[in-house]
């Protein structure tokens, strides 16, 4: 047994014999396929590798490109409560992205270079925060709907095939909840209120339901990856399955509200046991894909903006470090030579 | 450290099965990183406790101070709007 630090089990994978990947290529279908989970030091299929990196990288930007349209309201939050939430919703995005970041680390690929693609536009976030928040109400509507169909996608995900993405999700879900309940509470609040607030959390939901559906992806038959990822066992359930789940647990949740939801074929299907729901506008995702969405360009340009104007706090966060060590080293010496 | 010959302390990290995350199990002294691991081996996994471990130089843990437990770990204390029980959902709204 060769002792290896745990920074250097990511690049484990490199070490497999010449000549042996047959046997540790079915190793690993065994493992996946008695539902035991993968972790960094196993070796595992390049594909699988670079599978995991892509989702997990599009999954930590999101969460850290996500920050931007609700952060947009915090300085005109309608209430010191709301504003101390919003607040606390915000930071946990960011944390989100943390957790997920390093979970990807795992694989052997550094930070600098997946937020070095991001702002390149060579690695994706999801197309919803590319819609912009224009009232408050949107606020509640991202709680209820965009965190709702986040916790309905990454539910499944803690059991995800690989153990640090997994973990990852088990601590996000826990703390998504309050993010839904906060924005079904703000949503409530203003449906109950004056005629023209009721109206806003109405507008809200018509803008947010349909961008909200999209977050599941493709339908399974134009998917580029599901298929793949289900046999790793990285997805456990189909886009489609997960997007008629999220309808069938939102339409009660509407009534409750007092909303509706802007699809006139949206009915109960006593056959199905399921409701039936009208057609996603495909086009305007794969157009949002594109980069050509309402606020693509804004999104990208931020966070470009942030990472360079944050240069110098981590800058002169190395520098006190270095500083206070060389102190410290000095002080020693000191002490070992008097 | 101090200059005596005794071996340094290790902090043992045993993973029990795949899935789950490495938890501390203990420490124990070694001459160097790779008599760590066996010997945490011998020591904590002899009913197969584990499927992995980690070792980490106990002289290489930065560990916050009990003393400040109270004001280091203060800021979470007022924000009860972090959880989600803070909210008030009306009475059979579902899955929230």
């Amino acid at each position: 047994m060769a002792a290896v630090t745990a920074d250097q089990t990511a690049q484990a994978g490199a070490d497999r014999p010449e000549g042996a990947d047959g046997a540790l290529e079915a190793a690993f279908d065994a493992a996946v396929a008695a539902d035991e989970r993968i972790e960094p030091r196993d070796w595992m299929p390049d594909a699988y590798r670079a599978s995991l990196v892509r989702q997990m990288a599009q999954h930590a930007h999101s969460e850290i490109i996500g920050m931007q349209p609700e952060a947009n309201w915090i300085s005109r939050a309608p209430s010191l409560r709301r504003k101390a939430i919003l607040m606390a919703k915000v930071q946990d995005e960011a944390g989100h992205g943390l957790y997920l970041y390093s979970a990807a680390e795992t694989l052997g690929t550094g930070r600098e270079e997946l937020l070095d693609k991001l702002h390149a536009g060579r690695q994706r976030y999801s197309s919803i925060f590319n819609y912009p928040t224009l009232t408050w109400a949107d606020v509640g509507a991202i709680g209820w709907l965009v965190d709702g169909a986040a916790i309905t996608n990454q539910v499944p995900l803690c059991r995800c095939s690989y153990g640090p993405y997994a973990r990852a999700m088990v601590r996000i879900c826990k703390e998504e909840s309050f993010h839904q309940r906060q924005g079904y509470e703000l949503l409530l609040t203003l449906s109950k209120g004056t005629p023209a607030q009721h109206e806003m959390a109405q507008d809200a939901v018509n803008r947010w339901w349909w961008p909200s559906l999209m977050m599941f992806g493709p339908p399974d038959d134009a998917s580029a990856h599901s298929a793949q990822s289900m046999t790793w066992k990285i997805k456990r359930h189909s886009n489609d399955e997960l997007r008629q789940r999220f309808v069938d647990i939102c339409v009660p949740q509407a009534e409750a509200l007092g909303l509706t939801l802007p699809d006139p074929d949206l009915r109960w299907n006593e056959e199905r046991g399921q409701h039936d729901f009208g057609a996603i506008d495909w086009k305007e995702f794969q157009e949002v894909l594109k980069g050509n969405g309402p606020c693509n360009e804004q999104r990208l340009t931020q966070r470009r903006r942030a990472h360079e104007e944050g240069a110098w706090v981590r800058d002169a966060a190395v520098a006190y470090a270095e500083k206070h060590t060389a102190t410290h080293t000095a002080a020693r010496n000191g002490e070992a030579t008097a | 450290m101090s200059s005596s010959t005794e071996w340094p302390l290790w902090e043992v990290f045993v993973r029990s099965r795949r899935g789950l995350s490495h938890t501390h199990a203990g420490s124990l002294h070694a001459p160097d990183a790779e008599m760590a691991l066996r010997n945490a081996r011998d020591l904590y996994t002899r009913r197969s406790e584990g499927v992995s471990i980690w070792v980490v130089p106990s002289a290489q843990v930065t560990a916050s101070s009990p003393d400040e437990k109270d004001s280091f770990f203060e800021p979470a204390g007022d924000k009860p709007y972090r959880h989600p029980t803070f909210y008030e959902i009306p009475e059979g709204v579902k899955h929230l």
